[in-house]
């Protein structure tokens, strides 16, 4: 059911807006990232790259959330 | 007089100022222990208000109540089963939507509810309008603003809850969830309720919403109900990947439906925690300022400590030597001077360093830099096996393994957090050092810096190969996710950070001191007897355990006076020194020692190369053995510790010699 445009997560680069559109991660770690706020319909945006280049820090719901590329791969988006 | 009791329990998200406020409500009348089983700290307080006796108790900070990790099952059994009169959620003004979904939980749990709107100085000051009037009437709940930081709110907030202890009526709004999955509630609901001997604690609506979310905690709790296996039934009817994710989603459908009715939100322009960051963790500038913090932060834990160490140290010999000449008979006042003195005096040792890191630790996280650090160093460590916030306990761990495997606790995950406290005992820590200036300085002439350094790499390498290799046996799996936070840059409150150093230094006296206490009268014991023999000399039992164990210690190169020292070297690493002075007759006179020990046809360059790796990574001194005692609160992960550290050091210091001896040196 995935659209055309969408892309996974950790294709975003600085500064890019996108919206969530499905999480595919599974495991303990998708309880953790929907507790988070990562749920479809969700705006999010990558504010930067930690220095060594993993992990990410994204801004989601006002607040800064870091994820490695490894969960992030399992996240489909649509940019904005 | 006696006044009415109140009990309430304090939640909320990390971060969000919970411990302040805790600070602020009870003051310095606070107790800090364990949560029953698990090693998550709990802490309660009291407070007399207009005759009234409130106990407040903190629960674990969470973003929800899910059975993600040990906190959230902590904090939700204890509303569910000690039914504290009102829980009160503390809530960051400035992050608000997030912190309602832990509020969307709480109220399926059918406590009276209370809402604290903390950080409201910060909200204001980004330009955020928050309608407390309309969020009270959206929520039904009430809701009080605080500035815990300044203790403002405090009372307004002790009011409210007398105020609501004596109506209780405040449930709060409970979620749909809609048709298909009420449907399912229903369901499932109907056929809990069959079984009368539930535990009528747990709100039936709650236990269904978790079943369906996959949470294997509450399964568990009714696997033992005659209606199990038709609850099960309907579970596994459904897809629940799917039920999870529309259950999260309802929820945050839920707070985005009521959250703009409330607050109006500035629009998001670069704050100043933002500002703050593109600095700290700027690609470039990130690492050299983590590094240079860090160094920062071990120079103060351990050379700043360095004189009130050496002070204790002085004193405890000062008293010993007083109790031991003026005490009679002398077995009594060597048990005294050299056994309990010596022993309080090697707990009381770490007191300094113990107590500067948790100050240190506490305005790292407060200003929310350590979540920057993890952040800096995760992929680096996630490589080894480990996770990002293992960092901090490692690097310590090069000054003093025993805070070391205390800073250990800021690892939510046990799996990771217990890999970093079996690991951190094979850091080179300070003591370490002068065994190596020792043997490298008598054995290895010009080259001995190259060797000392080479010991360190070692301690590292073997940290590492460790931790990979109980990824893949006793504790299998990946590291956890990293999925953290990257709160607000705050200014820490110096208040929480003292009182959080004072806690935990007066925890480690209490908790790890005992063992450390026991190990050592327990080696003066082996040391002193049998009747009259001479301290420590070959006729001591320690001289015929080291003759006892001088065969399995053979094949490293080690002859018994070497195994003595190694069994003294138990109580502190650095004591192995102070042993072979006096096994060698030259006490504290380090040149005579030196001289010694080149004359002795039995050590060599070789043999002394294999003695340094041993005392590196053999078993964990007895200060270390109770800090691992106490933090993994198991015997059976100590003494795989112990047993462990032992195998791995006779492996490396067997490799060292028989290879040595093979290649004809």
């Amino acid at each position: 059911m995935l659209e055309e445009n969408d892309t996974t997560l950790d294709t975003l680069k600085p500064g890019e807006k996108a919206r969530i559109t499905k999480v595919r991660v599974r495991g303990s770690a998708r309880r953790k990232l929907m507790d988070m706020g990562m749920v479809a319909g969700t705006d999010i945006e990558l504010v930067r790259n930690a220095p060594l280049g993993d992990p990410m820090d994204y801004n989601i719901k006002g607040y800064h959330l870091s994820i490695r590329k490894e969960e992030a791969k399992q996240i489909f988006i649509t940019k904005l | 007089m006696d006044g009415s009791k109140i009990k309430i329990a304090l939640t909320g998200n990390p971060n969000v100022g919970k411990t302040t406020l805790f600070n602020a409500l009870t003051g310095s009348r606070q107790h800090v222990g364990n949560w029953p089983g698990v090693t998550v700290e709990k802490k309660s307080g009291n407070v007399s208000y207009k005759n009234y006796d409130i106990e407040v108790i903190d629960l674990p900070g969470t973003y929800s109540l899910t059975a993600y990790s040990i906190d959230e099952i902590v904090a939700r059994n204890y509303i569910i089963e000690e039914k504290p009169d009102i829980v009160i959620q503390v809530v960051d003004a400035s992050n608000l939507e997030r912190n309602l979904y832990l509020t969307t939980q709480l109220m399926e749990l059918g406590s009276e509810i209370l809402i604290v709107l903390n950080m409201c100085d910060i909200a204001e000051e980004r330009g955020d309008r928050i309608y407390i009037d309309k969020m009270e009437e959206l929520l039904a709940t009430p809701v009080i603003k605080t500035v815990a930081s300044q203790k403002k709110g405090i009372c307004d907030l002790l009011d409210k809850v007398i105020e609501q202890k004596e109506i209780k009526q405040y449930h709060g709004h409970e979620i749909g969830y809609g048709a298909e999955i009420e449907e399912k509630i229903l369901e499932i609901e109907q056929v809990l309720a069959e079984d009368e001997t539930r535990d009528s604690r747990y709100p039936l609506r709650w236990i269904s919403i978790r079943l369906l979310e996959g949470d294997s905690n509450v399964r568990e709790k009714i696997s033992d109900s005659p209606v199990y296996d038709r609850v099960i039934q309907i579970i596994d009817s459904i897809d629940q990947e799917e039920f999870e994710a529309e259950i999260a989603d309802k929820r945050y459908i839920a707070i985005n439906t009521i959250f703009p009715q409330m607050c109006t939100r500035a629009n998001d322009k670069l704050t100043k925690s933002d500002m703050v960051d593109r600095v700290l963790t700027n690609k470039y500038l990130g690492i050299p300022i983590f590094l240079a913090l860090m160094w920062g932060a071990f120079e103060l834990t351990f050379a700043f400590a360095t004189p009130f160490m050496d002070m204790i140290d002085l004193a405890a010999s000062w008293v010993a030597g007083y109790v031991s000449s003026s005490l009679q008979p002398e077995w009594l006042a060597s048990l005294v001077g050299d056994g309990i003195i010596g022993g309080v005096g090697a707990v009381l040792v770490f007191v300094p360093n113990i107590f500067i890191l948790f100050f240190l630790l506490s305005l790292l996280e407060g200003s929310g830099y350590l979540a920057r650090a993890a952040f800096i160093m995760d992929k680096l460590m996630y490589k080894i096996g480990m996770h990002g916030k293992s960092f901090i306990p490692m690097l310590m761990g090069f000054g003093c393994n025993v805070p070391a495997i205390m800073a250990a606790r800021s690892i939510e995950d046990e799996k990771d957090r217990l890999i970093t406290i079996l690991v951190v005992p094979f850091v080179s820590c300070g003591a370490r050092l002068p065994i190596y200036v020792l043997f490298a300085g008598t054995f290895f002439g010009r080259q001995a810096g190259t060797v000392i350094f080479g010991m360190y790499i070692l301690g590292i390498v073997i940290a590492i190969i460790s931790a990979k290799l109980l990824r893949v046996t006793v504790v299998r799996g990946k590291p956890a996710p990293f999925i953290m936070e990257l709160p607000p840059y705050r200014v820490p409150t110096l208040r929480t950070s003292l009182i959080h150093m004072w806690d935990n230094g007066f925890m480690y006296i209490k908790k790890a001191g005992s063992i450390i206490l026991v190990g050592v009268v327990v080696i003066w014991a082996l040391a002193s007897f049998p009747w009259g023999v001479e301290y420590g000399s070959e006729d001591s039992y320690v001289g015929s355990l080291g003759h006892a164990v001088e065969p399995l210690l053979k094949p490293l190169g080690f002859d018994w006076k070497i195994s003595v020292a190694l069994i003294f070297g138990l109580v502190a690493k650095e004591i192995v020194v102070a042993s072979m002075g006096v096994l060698y007759g030259a006490g504290d006179n380090s040149e005579a020692l030196t001289e010694r020990l080149m004359a002795d046809p039995g050590l060599n360059a070789l043999n002394s190369l294999s003695l340094m790796a041993f005392s590196l990574l053999y078993m964990p001194c007895v200060a270390t053995v109770g800090v691992i005692k106490k933090e993994t609160g198991s015997w059976k992960w100590t003494a795989f510790a112990i047993f462990y550290g032992i195998i791995v050091a006779w492996i490396t210091a067997f490799v060292i010699y028989q290879g040595g001896v093979m290649l004809g040196y």
